[in-house]
């Protein structure tokens, strides 16, 4: 492995339209090599799932493509230039336990954000750049299905409207790559079907890279191009079906891991060091 | 007559009434100061209840007396004790919020800011041996005596900081509501909630110049509350916040020329009395919603 190679300099051997490229990427934390190794491409208009267990550095990998993390070693591409550079040019929709009930802010002031929160000074009422502006909040938030409630408060909405507005907000600004942080997290398992859906129409409709990271893969197995799994420091990356397999997964844990094929076509990882995510009640 | 210039009393007839409240320069110059303050504590007020931060807010203005205790201790402008003392404290706050320590760590931090704050201020009232007959209203405010000068400092800082506010609006508003995006989004965050801190400082020192240190609550917090309450749109809710400011402030000042009662007060009871009433009509609106609810669903 080269430790030499800086995260700024992009990988040379980019395939021209990749959104993200990371070459035996590496990162540290406070001393602990969270993973190394890393070797990934994300290509234009793919919906790419990070999968692994709790504190296999999935989150990290999305600082890293933020460029909120240097890297250690390997190099790095986002969009085309190094990831220090991506900022404002990728969505990202951060982990989180979604607003409080008490939370007196509008979706449409919300998504509204996403396109005009980093400006500054104070916008002219009625400017021809307002209506432009007003016309695109319009659209994204057509675009996920979300206009019948986009103007109410947001902490009086649900967990899965919530969840299409801080979509709409990602995507307001036209970016060609999303980051998506356990989207599915605190959903139910109609709305988590029902996201990972959308975001799969989002990507073709708008041609955009999507990294999704997710505890469980079955909610979005069929909308998925391909899948990194993280996972005993290191990561392997594919189609899901050559990823999630027993084999593949003995290898990158060095551990003996069973994937097991439920009756209903769900995917079951047995024997990670953690306990495993088997969910009773899932509807195939 | 002669007796034009005296002042007369509540006559209860509107326009002599108002009148009489602009015949005097003190008063004048009390009108201007309260308006000066209400709009800057109507902006920053709102700002300050969506981040959350009426607890560094309410420290802030327990260290505006302390500030004030020493300059007049010290023989200084009162105004200077109170911008310095607020300037220091925001400084202080933004230094515990900096250092990332769990919320609750970090109201207890503040706590124990304010604790010191009041002690501080007891022992410069202390030393200066009783004579300081302003206790009162440092701590409760006052309206008689505000000069031209005075006037002038207030507008000054005001205008600085209502203008700093706006240009920072957008990016300030999306790092109080969603900090990790828009630290993503490329926005100064951390230096956002330093500047905020810094402004909200020189608008506990100019509100706690009229409504004293103890009841800058009432112009700060409790007109952005009730805006909050009735709009959850950021731009009618700053102009109703400012609104609201203003309204109890001159029907405040009014009511306290005409009558005994300290200016603080009417301030204080007016703006409660608003917002009791707001959260009033809301929960009311709410039950009655539910109730046409429940009618269709039986229909």
């Amino acid at each position: 492995m080269s430790a030499v190679a800086t995260s700024l300099t992009p990988a040379a051997d980019a395939p021209k339209g990749a959104a993200v490229t990371f070459e035996r990427a590496a990162v540290r934390l406070g001393g602990r090599t969270i993973w190394s190794d890393v070797s990934l491409t994300v290509a234009e208009a793919d919906f790419v799932a990070v999968l692994g267990p709790n504190g296999a550095g999935k989150s990290t990998l999305i600082k890293a493509i933020l460029g909120l993390l240097p890297l250690a070693a390997g190099t790095a591409s986002v969009l085309g230039r190094p990831p220090s550079d991506a900022k404002g040019r990728i969505g990202y929709l951060p982990q989180r336990h979604g607003f409080d009930t008490g939370t007196r802010i509008r979706g449409v002031d919300l998504v509204q954000l996403g396109l005009d929160g980093a400006r500054w000074g104070i916008p002219l009422p009625g400017g021809p750049g307002r209506k432009r502006d007003a016309a695109r909040v319009a659209e994204v938030i057509e675009l996920v299905g979300a206009t019948a409630y986009a103007h109410r408060p947001i902490g009086k909405l649900s967990g899965g409207e919530q969840q299409r507005l801080l979509i709409a907000q990602a995507l307001v600004r036209r970016p060609k790559l999303l980051l998506l942080d356990e989207p599915l997290d605190s959903l139910d398992l109609p709305n988590q079907a029902a996201v990972a859906a959308l975001v799969r129409r989002i990507c073709e409709e708008e041609r955009v890279a999507v990294l999704l990271v997710a505890h469980d893969i079955n909610p979005i197995i069929g909308y998925l191009d391909r899948v990194l799994y993280l996972a005993g420091g290191g990561a392997i990356e594919g189609p899901p079906e050559q990823v999630i397999t027993s084999e593949t997964l003995s290898r990158l844990y060095g551990a003996p891991i069973e994937v097991l094929h439920a009756s209903d076509g769900r995917l079951v990882v047995v024997g990670q060091p953690e306990a495993p995510f088997v969910h009773g009640d899932r509807h195939a | 007559m002669p007796e034009a210039a005296v002042f007369q009393g509540l006559s209860w007839n509107p326009l002599t009434d108002l009148q009489q409240l602009f015949t005097y320069p003190f008063m004048v110059n009390a009108l201007e100061a309260g308006t000066i303050v209400a709009v800057m504590a109507g902006v920053t007020g709102w700002f300050m209840v969506l981040r959350r931060q009426t607890f560094a807010g309410h420290t802030l203005s327990v260290i505006a007396f302390p500030g004030a205790a020493a300059a007049s201790l010290a023989g200084l402008p009162l105004a200077v004790g109170y911008f310095g003392f607020c300037g220091l404290g925001a400084l202080a706050l933004a230094g515990i919020a900096g250092s990332r320590r769990s919320l609750s760590a970090e109201s207890a931090a503040i706590g124990s800011l304010q604790a010191l704050a009041l002690a501080l201020g007891f022992l410069f009232v202390g030393l200066y041996h009783g004579v300081l007959n302003g206790l009162d209203s440092l701590l409760f405010g006052t309206f008689l005596g505000i000069t031209t000068e005075q006037v002038v400092v207030l507008l000054a800082v005001a205008a600085a900081a209502v203008a700093l506010v706006a240009i920072a609006a957008r990016p300030l508003f999306f790092a109080s509501v969603d900090p990790d995006v828009a630290r993503a989004g490329g926005v100064p965050v951390s230096a956002l909630g330093f500047g905020f801190l810094l402004v909200l400082g020189l608008s506990v020192a100019e509100t706690s110049q009229i409504t004293g240190a103890l009841l800058v609550f009432a112009l700060l917090v409790t007109p952005a509350a009730t805006a909050h309450q009735l709009t959850a749109r950021p731009a009618l809710g700053i102009a109703l916040s400012v609104a609201l400011a203003l309204a109890v402030t001159w029907l405040g000042l009014a009511l306290a020329y005409f009558s005994i009662y300290p200016v603080g007060f009417y301030v204080t009871s007016l703006a409660f009395g608003l917002y009791v009433l707001v959260r009033l009509g809301r929960a009311l609106g709410r039950r009655r919603r539910a109730t046409a609810r429940l009618a269709l669903e039986a229909a």
